[in-house]
């Protein structure tokens, strides 16, 4: 209904994609489509755009393209299941999604995690928050115009996607996540494999600076531009690296320790600049991080188990858990109503997506179009995570 | 030595004595249009390779290797996929200027091909203010792609329009410097003249530092001017979709395409001309028996290769940098480049003056 009003309001002329001159508003106004279908949006999102000239005047986000109710879907999965729909949200974390899940059904059942299982996970966990890092890296150079930088980005991916394809038998959506630990053991190969990925990351992240940090027209590009304060950050609930961007700290990591991120050295990396270069340097410099916690499990994965031993059918008891981790894009919640039945009563999930996307309108006021790709590139917008 | 002027000569004196005059200059012009559209042909399928092999060898992948020996015929092939496309028009389009946009794009391309010097002697139209024709035709496409951007109804199409139209007709300022001091070194605007004066050598090593950096100057000015990265606002992929060309496809795009790659051609070739002695052999100083060898090698070899080299530069820029904003596009010729050059003009004036140079 929302929608309707807003289209019927603005003139007929928001509907046809950046296809009608008549759409010019009062006062020299144009109004201009950006996506569904657009090179920079990632994805299925759709900004109505009001322009004075090259000047964005307002952002009006329309989602709901790719929403696929994946939270009543959950209402209808067991315990056990549903955990697999939630790596179509965020498909770039996709196993940090479903660690997530994880978390909260073992808290609901309070099963105690195998030490091996733990470091396993937190270190698939780094591992997917750096090939997210990566893939953002690479189209984040392509939305301000260097391609080049995207085949140098995907380069190191698909390492950890060859990796992740040994040990969990898929690449992207791994699936790899059970109440209780994970579905099986690592690879033989897997250990070295991480190994030869460290020595090889370590090699070639000195080169991103090179071609892309350094560069003055990336940093002309970037530099001032979208600035989100602090106290926005923490009043739009900005997290991730555009909260610490902001200079907010919210490393549910460090704030939150699960798993057994409480034992590894690691820094949480906060830049206080607010504007695009300050959310680019934190997580170019979250992959550094990562890569420190991986070099420090992964010589340490404990012997033992790999999966607790859970019954057949899970039932939790009566009551709401919620439960926390960090994605690549911030802080992701699963919150679970149970009724004492094998499938969730209710289930909300707090995408980080949808919350730093809501400050986008904010930032931009008064910016180039040019300039929309830069903030949209370093607020790593993923569309499915949005609209779930 | 092999020359292609005997060539030309003869053919000349064969039609001379065949035909009437008239005559004989209705097929000279015949041949020589047949001539231009049968390079302009072979450079776009060249061009067009040649760029997605050089981005093939920067992104580390392969590029085009499928189709006919090594990947050659893959232009061909998109070509005739291009002909074969239905070439649509908008509803709400203004159907004649849209159609009329390529073309204008396309002839002030073909236009500025006349008075370049392909090899000693080898020249469609040695006019006496040649660079100055060059300078005053290459503005013209800025009208074909303006007309585009309207026509097209489509604000994507008119943003990118409007940001070509105030990038071209900046860094032609630029670009119009940079040429200047070289009209001002060789004392001549015809381009026969000014390759002539670089027989003892290039305009680049002979300018001292002011000539370097004019060359720099117009390299950059001329990258803005045809639109390519880290200048390709007008067409902006992430940010306006294609920018002007949004709504052409088939074979009009394809001319769009094509006359841009001609630009950069044409651009590079004057530039070779201007600073790199187009096809003058590289000489240096009294090394009798080095520049003996080097007039060995065709004049014509010498103008591609030097030109070939320019485009190679253009297409590392391309796949190197990111690209600028509307705004940091005009301050940094406005603020940067256009009072750089008109301080080297003077320089250089000075240079010319008291014979300083080399």
């Amino acid at each position: 209904m929302y929608r309707e009003t807003q289209i019927i309001n603005s003139g007929h002329t928001i509907l046809s994609a950046g296809g009608d001159l008549g759409g010019a508003a009062d006062g020299g106004e144009l109004v201009i489509n950006v996506g569904p279908q657009h090179p920079a949006t990632h994805g299925v999102l759709h900004l109505v755009i009001t322009l004075q000239g090259e000047t964005i005047q307002k952002i009006e986000p329309h989602l709901g393209y790719i929403h696929r109710s994946i939270e009543k879907m959950c209402e209808s999965l067991s315990y056990r299941q549903f955990i697999y729909v939630t790596s179509r949200m965020d498909y770039l974390s996709a196993h940090i999604n479903n660690h997530a899940c994880a978390l909260c059904v073992e808290k609901g059942l309070q099963l105690e995690i195998p030490p091996r299982a733990r470091v396993i996970r937190v270190l698939m966990d780094e591992l997917t928050r750096i090939a997210s890092h990566e893939l953002w890296w690479g189209a984040m150079a392509m939305d301000l115009g260097a391609f080049t930088p995207f085949f140098y980005a995907f380069r190191e991916r698909e390492t950890i996607n060859d990796i992740m394809e040994e040990t969990c038998g898929a690449r992207l959506t791994m699936n790899y996540m059970v109440p209780g630990g994970v579905m099986y053991d690592i690879h033989p190969n897997f250990q070295k494999r991480v190994k030869d990925f460290i020595q090889l990351f370590n090699n070639k992240i000195d080169e991103y600076d090179d071609l892309v940090t350094g560069n003055i027209i990336f940093q002309n590009r970037t530099k001032g531009v979208g600035v989100l304060t602090k106290e926005d950050a923490i009043s739009f609930g900005c997290t991730g690296p555009v909260g610490r961007g902001s200079g907010v700290p919210c490393d549910i990591r460090k704030l939150y320790p699960y798993e057994v991120y409480d034992k590894v050295s690691f820094d949480e990396i906060i830049e206080t600049g607010g504007d695009s270069y300050a959310r680019y340097l934190v997580r170019i410099k979250e992959m550094r991080q990562s890569i420190r916690i991986v070099e420090q499990l992964i010589d340490n994965i404990p012997d033992g188990e790999f999966q607790a031993k859970t019954k057949a059918v899970l039932k939790l008891p009566k009551g709401e858990f919620y439960s926390r981790v960090e994605t690549a894009r911030g802080e992701l919640g699963v919150y679970i109503v149970s009724e004492g039945g094998t499938t969730p009563y209710r289930i909300k999930f707090r995408s980080p997506g949808f919350s730093n996307l809501s400050a986008l309108d904010h930032i931009s006021r008064g910016s180039k179009i040019g300039d929309l790709m830069a903030i949209m590139g370093t607020l790593d917008l993923v569309i499915p995570d949005i609209d779930r | 030595m092999f020359s292609l002027e005997h060539i030309t000569n003869s053919i000349q004196q064969w039609l001379y004595s065949t035909f009437n005059p008239t005559m004989a200059l209705i097929l000279e012009c015949t041949i020589v249009m047949l001539l231009a559209i049968g390079l302009f042909a072979v450079l776009g399928l060249v061009l067009v390779l040649m760029e997605r092999k050089v981005a093939a060898r920067m992104q580390i992948r392969l590029g085009p290797n499928r189709v006919g020996p090594r990947g050659m015929l893959q232009t061909a092939a998109d070509t005739l996929k291009l002909m074969m496309k239905e070439g649509l028009t908008p509803n709400g389009a203004d159907k004649f200027l849209f159609n009329l946009a390529p073309f204008i794009v396309m002839i002030a391309a073909m236009l500025i091909l006349a008075p370049i010097a392909f090899a000693k002697g080898f020249q469609i139209w040695d006019i006496n203010i040649g660079v100055l024709y060059v300078s005053a035709v290459s503005s013209v496409s800025v009208i074909g792609i303006l007309m585009a951007g309207w026509a097209s109804n489509n604000k994507y199409s008119l943003l990118g329009a409007m940001r070509s139209g105030a990038q071209i007709v900046s860094y032609e300022l630029s670009a119009g410097l940079s040429i200047i001091s070289i009209v001002v070194l060789a004392g001549s605007l015809q381009i026969s003249d000014i390759i002539a004066s670089q027989q003892t050598g290039w305009w680049l090593f002979r300018g001292h530092i002011p000539a370097v950096i004019a060359f720099v100057i117009f390299i950059i000015a001329v990258t803005a001017e045809t639109n390519r990265a880290p200048f390709d606002l007008a067409e902006a992929e992430s940010e306006l979709t294609a920018g002007f060309h949004t709504e052409y496809s088939g074979m009009k795009f394809a001319l769009f395409f094509l006359a841009e790659y001609i630009n950069i051609f044409i651009v590079c070739a004057i530039g070779a001309t201007l600073f790199l002695g187009g096809w003058m052999p590289l000489h240096i100083g009294h090394w009798e028996g080095f520049n003996h060898i080097m007039d060995y090698i065709p004049s014509s070899v010498w103008f591609l290769g030097k030109t070939f080299f320019l485009i190679f530069l253009i297409m590392w820029f391309r796949w190197t940098f990111p690209r600028l904003r509307v705004d940091q596009l005009l301050s940094l010729e406005w603020k940067y480049l256009l009072p750089i050059s008109m301080f080297n003009l003077l320089l250089i004036t000075l240079i010319a003056i008291m014979g300083w140079h080399f």
